[in-house]
């Protein structure tokens, strides 16, 4: 998710913010976050990078007020003799594609300088995937000897001041000591050549996704020109993002010029702002979203959206990078419509209901247990290192870069039942609870490896033996089931008074009375009895 | 004095009455009753306007269980203080030794003194530093014990300091709130106090009374607005109730119940309903991922169409046009969402069977995140889907307004959305008509072709929903911390009301 706060003040050169159009802004499908007479904070969601920038937002808004709509057309200057990108072979291996253009008579002022990284950073973020799938790179044209060359060497043999610094370092240096180097380094990692962008004297440019040079990377107030290349691993998107940096830079007042990329074997041309075509069916459209819309609708419907429309036929904007399927335009006709118009509609759609057999056994057991008198208690399926460690678990299955300490996957209700019973130590007892729920051991037999059992646990407290075993038999009695109980030994229980409980002379769990230095190593102060149990064969006996 | 008033009388105030005249400690002893039953009494004297019950609160600092045997046997450090008075400087082991102080005492003592400057320590040696005229004075800590109890608002600068003293150490003090309590007669109480009440009434109904029983007897009146102690039942914990509650919602609307694990691979948790390989989710940061174990996929058949819907896509989509590995699908995780299983749901049916078909399920969802009052690694969500050739994204927020105006929601709005794995995507608002805001409850919208043709074999609509549901749990109970949903405070448990509407 990536929030853009836009200058209102700047905004409103273009757009008035009445009451009507900030209803409107959530209703583009872009949340309004905050407003306030200085600021306009927005939700883009991830589809829609082409409205990450100030001048991306007011072109798809305006669209959608019915002012300027239809595809925005931009001016392209055919690419000059040197404008050109030669690709070596060599990236093939690390950082196979780029598209590039130029951008000629800007004019830079500090804000202005602040959009177009804060656009770059944005799209990095979203788009690029944190640079992984795609990096930006911008650079003054005046420091720059074109043509360029995009090319893969070894390290070693990559020697340039970085941005921010003021000396030279090689290809390793700066994945080891650089900041960004050390931030973005797993993006190079066991590759023997990294890419690097050179000019026509050779000097390097770059190190993508790295880093910039310092002295031919950086944009200043007397730049007027830019370079800028999108680098990669998917042309299409590369060619999208790239479209969305120069058309706002061409909102800025730039003049887009186009640059000859030399693939070897292929030439082609880039920025290519020419829509793609998608055959739309109306009857889809009405068929989806329940209206009954005309071709004259879609007619107007689909401008609104910035795409344009004829012959059941489709032009989507070149910088919209999330069209993958006619659902995609669907929704853009369902935007434009205005979701606030759909009216909700209950169909007639006979099924049967019917509540998951399991699920229902466990709400009789819950309503047996509460008739008892007991409390649910409802705790994280996770428990903390620390509580594995106290009550001896031989196994532990474990979560990775878990954020908090809870780490590992519940093995079996009684480590929460006593989290719960020493955080209430300070309440009023008797403490009689009860948890139904899910517990996790290993089985390489399952589909995960894992196999989740749904388990009841009861504690009391002050309580005996004798209670609990009350408790199991009420509720044998009460779901006409059959108890078996074995002499046994559990680690947190006082032997001679622990009972294993049998079903079908298998085992299903335990009760007793939980031993002394169980309790003090918990900090809990009266005596508890106990009973757990797998609900599995109980499933079983109640299904028949 | 009023009739009615004397038969009102219980056991407890006839038998303090005749003593209201004296002070409440030797009402004590007269009636030797205990604090809570003397407490008891005059409320119920109050409730009958006999009396005024003052009581005022007051921390009090008493002696703990280590500060009561210190004032008897000295505090260590007097004791470590007399055994090197007798003593030429001593080692500090041998120190230890003669003072048989504990680890901990010792330690103790040999910081105090040194930090009054009474000793020095050279070459593992203690010198006293001082002469034994001041080593025979009190010090400051053992002059505030001797003064205990005390009140904690009496005390003046000094006196604090020493008191943060010894709250360090253990058990030496033990902070204690105490009510003191005080009463006045009123001008009926006047009357009555100090004379003794006999009244040949009834108290308890017993066996014995119900068999013998002759007319003209009289039972003592009971004052029937008097407050009376709590007394608690079972109850079910409030999330799951209003669980319950949805679920019925759900079913009275024809839906069909669905349950799966809670751990799943990432295969059904994301690829199957077409989240790419390298979306930002399936990152440690935000997915619990299980160690040690590798999850198995399901028939080939399928696993290559959800191949086919990433990298090139499906009934004409583009998909998402990388290269889709078999080992990243194979990731085992704790589920980020029910939306899971209505993707196996998906997968399960037979659609020249099974169709129209409307699921739900409410479970427990999980996200690797931090706890606090907004957040938690936990959380539950409703999930529905509907599987029907002719139906809409009208029909989808049908259902939606339908369910939340049954939770008490009458008015709902729909704004577009985006998830990776519907299109068209809605996001739902609720009117909170108390708070009178818009609330956000989450997503919906209808299942995307790449994954309803690789799941069911065919391209029929699927309308999903997937909200987080504790929102409007915690809303339901005026909670305003997320933790406390899953706290399980026995007392706030017993006393939550039970939902019901």
């Amino acid at each position: 998710m990536s929030n853009v706060t836009f200058p209102r003040k700047e905004f409103e050169k273009e757009i008035k913010l009445t009451d009507e159009v900030i209803e409107k802004i959530s209703l583009f499908g872009t949340p309004l976050e905050k407003i306030t007479n200085e600021e306009i904070e927005i939700e883009i969601f991830p589809n829609r990078p082409d409205l990450l920038s100030m001048q991306g937002y007011l072109r798809g808004f305006k669209a959608f007020l019915g002012k300027e709509t239809g595809i925005k057309k931009y001016k392209l200057q055919k690419p000059e003799k040197n404008h050109h990108v030669k690709i070596d072979s060599s990236v093939k291996e690390v950082r196979p594609f780029t598209a590039c253009a130029i951008v000629k008579n800007l004019k830079f002022s500090d804000d202005k300088i602040k959009e177009i990284i804060e656009l770059q950073e944005k799209l990095h973020i979203t788009i690029g995937r944190n640079r992984k799938k795609l990096a930006i790179g911008i650079y003054p044209l005046e420091k720059i000897s074109l043509p360029i060359k995009y090319e893969a060497r070894q390290p070693e043999k990559i020697r340039f001041i970085p941005l921010e610094e003021t000396n030279e370092m090689d290809g390793n240096q700066i994945l080891s000591k650089h900041p960004a180097g050390k931030e973005y380094s797993h993006l190079l990692e066991g590759k023997d050549k990294f890419p690097i962008f050179i000019d026509a004297k050779g000097k390097i440019l770059s190190m993508p996704p790295i880093i910039n040079s310092n002295d031919t990377g950086k944009i200043t107030f007397d730049t007027k020109d830019v370079f800028i290349e999108c680098s990669g691993f998917h042309l299409e998107t590369l060619q999208r993002t790239l479209n969305i940096i120069v058309t706002t830079l061409a909102e800025m007042g730039g003049k887009i010029c186009q640059m000859t990329l030399d693939y070897g074997k292929e030439k082609i041309t880039t920025p290519d702002i020419s829509p793609e075509k998608i055959k739309l069916s109306l009857e889809n459209t009405n068929k989806l979203l329940g209206l009954e819309l005309k071709e004259k609708d879609l007619e107007k419907l689909l401008p609104k959206m910035g795409h344009d429309y004829k012959n059941k036929t489709v032009s989507v904007a070149p910088w919209r990078t999330d069209i993958l399927h006619e659902v995609d335009i669907i929704e853009d006709i369902a935007i434009a419509y205005g979701y606030e118009k759909l009216v909700p509609e209950l169909p007639n759609i006979s099924t049967i209901a019917e509540e998951a057999p399991k699920e229902k056994i466990i709400s009789k057991l819950a309503e047996i247990l509460v008739g008892l008198g007991l409390t649910e208690i409802s705790t994280y399926h996770l428990i903390k290192q620390e509580e594995s460690e106290i009550t001896k678990l031989p196994e532990k299955i474990k979560l990775e870069d878990s954020k908090t300490e809870y780490k590992i996957l519940r093995p079996n209700l009684l480590i929460p039942a006593l989290r719960i019973l020493s955080e209430n130590k300070d309440n009023e007892y008797p403490q009689n609870i009860f948890e139904l729920g899910t517990v996790f051991t290993k089985d390489e037999k399952s589909e995960t490896g894992i196999k989740e059992t749904e388990n009841l646990i009861v504690t009391c407290s002050p309580a005996n033996f004798t209670k609990m075993k009350q408790i199991l038999n009420n509720l044998a009695s009460s779901l006409n089931l059959q108890f078996d109980f074995e002499e046994a030994t559990h680690l947190q229980l006082i032997d001679g008074r622990t009972a294993q409980i049998k079903i079908n002379n298998k085992p299903a769990g335990y009760l007793g009375e939980l031993h002394p230095e169980t309790l003090r190593a918990w900090g809990i102060k009266m005596p508890v009895g106990v009973l757990e149990i797998s609900l599995e064969e109980i499933f079983k006996e109640l299904d028949k | 004095m009023d009739q009615s008033i004397l038969e009102k009388l219980s056991p407890l105030e006839r038998k303090i009455i005749p003593y209201l005249t004296l002070p409440i400690k030797e009402i004590k002893e007269k009636t030797k009753l205990d604090s809570t039953s003397l407490l008891r009494a005059l409320k119920f004297l109050e409730n009958k306007n006999l009396v005024k019950v003052n009581i005022k609160k007051k921390k009090l600092i008493e002696l703990g269980t280590n500060g009561i045997y210190y004032t008897k046997n000295h505090l260590p450090e007097r004791k470590l203080i007399s055994i090197l008075e007798n003593n030429k400087p001593l080692a500090i082991a041998e120190a230890k030794k003669i003072s048989k102080l504990s680890d901990n005492e010792f330690n103790v003592s040999l910081g105090i003194l040194k930090n009054k400057s009474f000793i020095e320590l050279k070459n593992g040696k203690i010198f006293l530093a001082v002469s034994k005229e001041i080593l025979a004075r009190k010090t400051i800590e053992e002059t505030f014990l001797e003064a205990l109890p005390a009140e904690e608002t009496s005390l003046n600068e000094e006196q604090l300091h020493v008191l943060n003293l010894l709250k360090k150490r253990k058990n030496i003090i033990e902070l204690q709130e105490k009510n003191i309590l005080s009463f006045e007669l009123t001008e009926a109480g006047k009357q009555l106090a100090g004379k003794k009440i006999e009244q040949n009434l009834i108290e308890e109904l017993t066996p014995t009374i119900i068999k013998n029983w002759k007319r003209n007897k009289k039972f003592r009146k009971y004052d029937v607005l008097s407050k009376v102690p709590k007394t608690f039942g079972g109850k079910r914990h409030f999330v799951n109730q209003a669980i319950s509650h949805a679920k019925q919602i759900w079913l009275d609307l024809g839906f069909k119940e669905m349950t799966s694990s809670k751990i799943q691979t990432s295969f059904w948790n994301f690829d199957a309903l077409f989240t790419a390989q390298d979306h930002p989710v399936r990152d440690l940061h935000d997915t619990f991922f299980v160690t040690d174990t590798e999850g198995r996929l399901p028939e080939k058949k399928l696993v290559s169409k959800v191949k086919q819907a990433h990298e090139q896509g499906v009934d004409k989509s583009k998909g998402w046009q990388y290269s889709w590995s078999e080992e990243d699908a194979k990731k085992v995780v704790l589920r980020t969402h029910t939306t899971c299983l209505s993707a196996k749901t998906l997968a399960s049916l037979d659609v020249n069977k099974d169709i129209p078909a409307k699921f739900f399920s409410i479970g427990k969802c999980f996200r690797n995140e931090t706890v606090d009052w907004s957040h938690g690694f936990e959380f539950n969500q409703t999930e529905g889907i509907v599987i029907d050739r002719n139906t809409t994204l009208r029909h989808l927020l049908g259902y939606l307004k339908e369910f939340y105006k049954k939770m008490g929601f009458d008015k709902v709005r729909f704004a577009p959305g985006y998830f990776p794995y519907t299109e068209p995507s809605v996001e739902i608002n609720v009117f909170h008509p108390e708070k009178k805001v818009w609330l956000e409850l989450g997503g919906a919208g209808i299942f995307r072709p790449e994954i309803t043709i690789p799941l069911l074999g065919t391209k029929i609509p699927v309308l999903a929903w997937g909200q987080g549901f504790d929102r409007i749990i915690t809303d339901a109970y005026k909670i305003k911390d997320l933790r406390q949903l899953y706290e399980n405070d026995l007392k706030d448990l017993r006393n939550k009301e039970v939902m019901v509407k």
